[in-house]
This record gives C-alpha cells, sequence and structure tokens, in this order.
C-alpha cells in the first residue's frame, strides 16, 4: 500500500483565489486576508504524511479546515495550489477519468451524516460504490456487498431501508458501502459525531477491529479530542486552517506545540490515555534472587528504602523483598529467594484508569511487567499524580 | 402612435411560414396520422376491452378503489354516448403529455445544471403559463391549419412548463451530500444524473407529470375552437346550440378523464419513492 504525502496544500474559497495565494505568501493571516478580500482561506499551506496502514486522525474546531482538508486529498475539492500525492502518483495532477478512477478503486469516505439514498435498501445502498465498476458481475458485486455488510455486523438487514434504522445501523451502512469497494484508504468525515455518546464508543470500538482486520489507511476527522486520542496512530491538530501539531497522542499530549494545543489537550482524561508504560520509571537499584541477605539488607540502605524488587537473571520478575523480612530472617539462610514475595504487577498498555484499583491499596510501587515476565519498571504514586496533573517531567 | 409589436410578431411568423413550410407540413402530417392512427386503433378494440384495460392499469398502478372508479364512470361515459369523444380526448391528452415530457424533461435536466440556461428559460416559461392559452391558438392555425394538430401543438406549449419546472426543482433539491456520494465513488456526469439525481427527484418529475396531464385537459375546450374533435367540440356544440345537456355531459366526461389520470399518475409518484409493498 502507498502512502499519501501532503506537501504545501493550500485551498482559497471564492473569486479568483490566486489573489489570496499571493496575501499568503506575504504573511497576511486567515481574518486579514478575507477582511481585505472576501476569500476564505480554507487550508493553509499544509504539509505532511500519512503512513500505509495507519489511522491519521485530522482534529480540530468546526471551522478550522479539516473537512476541506479530507476533500483535497481526493479532490472532491480542488487545492488552490500544492501536491497530494499517493505513492508515486500525483493526485493534483491527474485529469478526469484518471481521477475517477483513482476514486472509485483506492478511496472510500464515510460522511457525518451518513448520506445514504432513502430510496434504495440496505444492500442497494452498500452495492452502490460497486454498481459504477465494470469489471465485477452483478452476483461477485453482491457477494461483496454482503461481506461487507457482514463486517459491520449488518446481517439480516439487507432488504430495509435506511429510515427503519438506528442512526448507529445507518452509519454502518455507510462504512459497509466505503468497504465494499475495498479501497486501500477510508477517508472519514466526522462519522461518529452524529451519534449519542455510549453508541459512538460502540462504533469507535467496532473501527477498530476492523482496522486489525483489514489492511486499510483510514484518515478520520474529529473535533473531539477523545476519539482522536482513542483513534489515532497519529493526529494532526488544525487550526484556521493550518495544521499546528502533527503526532501521536503521547505526543500531543505532553509535548504541545503552542498554546492552542495545550489548551485543547487540557480538558482531556488524561487517566483515560497515558498507559503504564508512560508513566513507568526506572527502579533505582533492583536484588538479585541470588544476593546474600546481607547485600540486599546493605543496598536498601544505600537507597534509603524499606522494600526491593528482586529479579532473576538480567530481569525475569520475581516479586518483592521488605526490609522487615530481612531482619527477621534465620541468619543460617544464604540467599533471599525464600524470602520473595508475590505482588500485583501491571502490563505495559494498561491505562491508568485500570491501575487506579492495584495501586490504591499498594503500600509499595506496582511493577510493570512485558508477557515474558521480564520486568520493564515501576510505577510509583507520586509520578501517578504529577502526570495526571499534566506536568512535563 | 401604436407601437409595432403586434405587427413584428406577424412578420415573424410570417417568415417563419415563408421559410419553414416544408418543415411544418411535415409535422401536421406525421403528428395528424399518428393522432389519427392511434384514436381509430383505440376506437376498433371493444369499449369493454378498453375499460377493463384502463381499470387494470389503475388497480396494479394505484389501487382497487381507482379501479372500480375507473370501471363505473366509464360505463357512464359509454352510457352517454360520448365513447368516440372520450377517446378522441383520451388521444390528445396523452399524446399531448407525452410530447410535453420528452422536450420538458431533458429542458428541465439542462437547465438545472446551467445556469445560463436557466435564466433565459425561466422567464419564457412564466411567460407561456400567464399568456392567454386562447392566444396559442392563431399561430397554431396559421403553421398548422385547423384540426388536431394545432390542437396538440397549443396545448404542449400550454402544458409543458410544469414538467421543465418540477424537474429543474427536483434536481435541485438533491441533497449535495448525496451527489458527493456520487464523486467520491468515482461517478461520471451521466452516472450521476441516472443513479443519483433522477431517481431521487423522481417524486418531483411525476408531480411534473401530473400537472402536465391536469393542463392539458384543461386545454381540451379551448383546443375544441380550432377544430379538434373531441369531449371539447361537444362542449363547443352545446355551447353554439344552447344545449346544457349536451355540455354538461362532455364536461363531466371531461372531469371522469381528468380524476382517472390523476389518481394514476399521482399514485406513481408515491410508489417509486419505494418499491417496498
Ligand atoms: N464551499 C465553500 N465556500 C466558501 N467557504 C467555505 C466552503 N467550504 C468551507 N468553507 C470555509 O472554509 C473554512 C473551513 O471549513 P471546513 O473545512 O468545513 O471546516 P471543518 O470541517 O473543520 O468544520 C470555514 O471557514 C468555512 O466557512
Ligand atoms: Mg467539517
Amino acid at each position: 500500500m502507498e502512502k499519501i504525502q501532503v506537501k504545501n496544500l493550500v485551498k482559497i474559497f471564492g473569486d479568483n483565489p490566486k489573489r489570496g495565494l499571493k496575501l499568503l505568501e506575504k504573511g497576511h493571516t486567515k481574518e486579514q486576508i478575507l477582511a481585505e478580500t472576501g476569500l476564505t482561506v480554507g487550508v493553509n499551506d499544509v504539509s505532511f504524511d500519512i503512513n500505509a496502514n495507519e489511522i491519521f486522525v485530522i482534529m480540530g474546531l468546526s471551522g478550522s479546515g479539516k473537512s476541506t482538508l479530507l476533500r483535497c486529498l481526493n479532490r472532491l475539492i480542488e487545492p488552490t495550489s500544492g501536491e497530494v500525492m499517493l505513492g508515486d502518483s500525483n493526485i493534483t495532477s491527474l485529469d478526469k477519468k484518471e481521477l475517477r478512477d483513482v476514486r472509485k478503486h483506492k478511496f472510500g469516505m464515510v460522511f457525518q451524516n451518513f448520506a445514504l439514498f432513502p430510496q434504495r435498501t440496505i444492500l442497494e445502498n452498500t452495492e452502490f460504490g460497486l454498481e459504477v465498476h465494470d469489471d465485477i458481475t452483478e452476483e461477485n458485486r453482491k457477494e461483496k456487498s454482503l461481506d461487507a455488510l457482514e463486517k459491520v455486523g449488518l446481517k439480516g438487514w439487507e432488504d430495509k431501508y435506511p429510515d427503519e434504522l438506528s442512526g448507529g445501523m445507518q452509519q454502518r451502512v455507510g462504512l459497509a458501502r466505503a468497504l465494499a469497494v475495498d479501497p486501500d484508504i477510508l477517508l472519514m468525515d466526522e462519522p461518529f459525531s452524529a451519534l449519542d455518546p455510549l453508541i459512538k464508543r460502540e462504533m469507535q470500538d467496532q473501527l477498530l477491529d476492523l482496522y486489525e482486520e483489514l489492511n486499510k489507511t483510514i484518515v478520520f476527522i474529529t473535533h473531539d479530542l477523545d476519539e482522536a486520542l482513542k483513534l489515532g496512530d497519529r493526529i494532526a491538530i488544525m487550526k484556521d486552517g493550518e495544521v499546528v501539531q502533527v503526532g501521536t497522542a503521547e505526543e500531543i499530549l505532553t509535548d504541545a506545540k503552542n498554546d492552542y494545543v495545550r489548551e485543547f489537550v487540557q480538558n482531556v482524561n488524561r487517566s483515560q490515555i497515558l498507559t503504564a508504560e508512560d508513566i513507568m520509571i526506572k527502579p533505582e537499584e533492583l536484588l538479585y534472587e541470588n544476593d546474600g541477605i546481607k547485600t540486599a539488607k546493605y543496598k536498601m540502605k544505600r537507597n534509603g528504602l524499606s522494600s526491593m524488587f528482586a529479579v532473576k537473571g538480567k530481569r525475569k520478575y520475581r516479586g518483592i523483598i521488605r526490609l522487615e523480612n530481612l531482619i527477621d530472617a534465620k541468619k543460617e539462610k544464604k540467599d533471599i529467594k525464600d524470602l520473595i514475595e508475590n505482588t500485583k504487577t501491571a502490563r505495559p498498555d494498561e491505562t491508568l484508569d485500570e491501575l487506579f484499583g492495584d495501586m490504591a491499596d499498594l503500600d509499595v510501587p506496582l511493577p510493570v511487567v512485558d508477557e515474558e515476565n521480564n520486568l520493564l519498571g515501576i510505577i510509583v504514586k507520586g509520578t501517578v499524580l504529577s502526570n495526571l496533573a499534566g506536568e512535563d517531567d | 402612435m401604436e407601437l409595432p409589436i403586434g405587427e413584428s410578431v406577424e412578420n415573424f411568423i410570417q417568415f417563419l411560414l415563408n421559410n419553414f413550410e416544408p418543415i411544418f407540413d411535415g409535422i401536421a402530417n406525421i403528428l395528424g396520422g399518428f393522432m389519427e392512427g392511434t384514436g381509430d386503433f383505440l376506437l376498433m378494440i371493444p369499449p369493454l376491452f378498453f375499460i377493463i384495460l384502463l381499470s387494470g392499469m389503475a388497480w396494479f398502478l394505484a389501487n382497487k378503489k381507482v379501479a372500480l372508479f375507473t370501471v363505473a364512470s366509464l360505463f357512464l361515459v359509454f352510457g352517454m354516448g360520448l365513447w368516440q369523444s372520450f377517446v378522441k380526448t383520451f388521444v390528445l391528452v396523452i399524446v399531448a403529455t407525452l410530447i410535453s415530457l420528452i422536450i420538458g424533461i431533458p429542458m428541465g435536466v439542462l437547465s438545472s445544471k446551467r445556469k445560463r440556461l436557466d435564466r433565459i428559460v425561466t422567464p419564457v416559461l412564466d411567460f407561456m403559463q400567464t399568456m392567454p392559452p386562447f392566444v396559442y391558438l392563431i399561430p397554431a392555425v396559421m403553421f398548422f391549419g385547423i384540426g388536431d394538430v394545432p390542437g396538440v401543438i397549443s396545448t404542449v406549449v400550454f402544458s409543458m412548463p410544469p414538467a421543465i419546472r418540477l424537474t429543474k426543482l427536483g434536481l435541485n433539491q438533491v441533497p449535495e451530500e448525496l451527489e458527493e456520494v456520487g464523486d467520491s465513488f468515482g461517478l461520471t456526469p451521466f452516472q450521476m444524473l441516472y443513479k443519483i439525481k433522477l431517481p431521487l427527484a423522481l417524486p418531483s418529475i411525476m408531480a411534473g407529470i401530473n400537472q402536465t396531464i391536469m393542463m392539458s385537459l384543461s386545454m381540451v375546450v379551448v383546443a375544441s375552437m380550432i377544430g379538434t374533435k373531441g369531449l371539447g367540440s361537444d362542449v363547443l356544440n352545446g355551447i353554439q346550440r344552447n344545449d346544457i345537456g349536451i355540455g354538461f355531459e362532455a364536461g363531466l366526461s371531461v372531469v371522469i378523464l381528468a380524476i382517472i389520470l390523476d389518481r394514476i399518475t399521482s399514485s406513481l409518484g408515491t410508489i417509486t419513492q419505494r418499491k417496498k409493498a
């Protein structure tokens, strides 16, 4: 699959948009240009790459240019200047027929208000895109459409009409219609914004499942930061037609490039986003299960700790040793093996939300271990709190 | 002083006549022949058979009630001895409607797409509809003589506007988002028209067809003034002979035809919205 490259893309709405282009080059802002010429800058000199097979989220407030940018990718809106590359082919220079072919085979689009055809059944709606493919038989078309409907969980609804379905189900049809043509790239313009929160979450989960299962690039628009953080491998934040930051959820949260992003991010519930991996720290020192009791006592004293984690070999996690147990231990014991206590552990991808329960009744840090039981790090209550407060470390 | 508007129109018509006479004659011959042939054919088949056919259509396209009404009312027409006139008027209305649609729907499609064409078409339509229909009779006679053909032509001129208007309206009402769906899946402009726009505009187009039929019916009596045969000429006879009886009977038959065609076409509009039972 090919990656998408957006290079210096500009879209200006209005008559004679080239005028606005000159003003933009001179550094005039969107507002100035609107005041001076009546032209609206939809997208202002945007460049970024979308990797193959990632979920790329474009986020921003209403009117920030998200829809315009998305539509420039398949030229539903003709860019005023700049380039969109799909692999080696320059989308912006295709002629009408070539463009239609790219739209037919490469892109599938999902719309905010579902945009289903009211007079077509669910199956007929799903078949829509394939109806203009000429290399496909009617049977094959039906088969692919039924398959797509099954993927989105609408098997059995083929003969209903859109107005007989709930909003969530209608959007599933919208998704099935896009999937039926088996495009490389899904363009989704606020597909879940019209849905109520519970349904929305369900749809997000389903989209993630489908994403795992299918091999697709998804460009997803939202004005909802939680949604962006949940879905996006990478997120582009837009303001007034410009992309102000592109990065992973983590980068956006912890390393806001400017006040605008920082403000946007402030309201997120970080505990749902940050994972054990994000907040764990390196333990200062570890005990090895072959350490003698004396060594252990010494290490604890040196670090000023009343307990330490013990590993086997280089870093296979074994458990915790408490100072009081060392003190009580019989003199004849050579090493600390028998004094190791089991503790709760966390997986690196568990969110803080999920960890709170475990952390609450622990008087010691929480070790983070991977599937092979390697100790990756530890979580100390103090760091948890500072992370929630949003401080950079 | 008098402005020479009437004169210039006359000159223009005369110019057309002088230069395109063969064309008008050709149209007159073909159309006249077609209408006469259709009328003769319909009159050849037994009235009972025709009644059953029309009621069957009513049943299939509308419902049982309309079908029953069709049977009863057509027997009434037959009983009043107006069958021949009825069939002639039926042919006139159908032919005029077909011509109106064949020209009107494509015109509607074009003017929905091209703003400049629309700016010309709209005032012309307004003009066509506000002009008293009698006025069309004069040039119609000049071009096509008297008889059925000028009747059909002036009926077409009078009844075509709603076909154009409502086609245009229906197409313009297609939500932009649905057109965007078409674009996003790579449809050609023609595919866009027949896969998205026309199906969605169909209820409006059907309303246009319905109105066109009703307008052609309203021309029936007017057209009889230039020799178009049918129920209209019966009404005219009633007027001329001061015979309220025949006038009423013929008028009633026009109403019956209007009701039948209206019911059938208006239910066609709702059927096309959803083909589900
Ligand atoms: N067809 C258009 N004509 C003129 N201005 C437009 C058009 N489409 C969008 N805009 C303007 O471009 C800007 C970006 O709009 P849009 O991309 O729809 O934002 P978003 O999807 O982020 O809400 C807005 O200021 C909007 O008013
Ligand atoms: Mg938008």
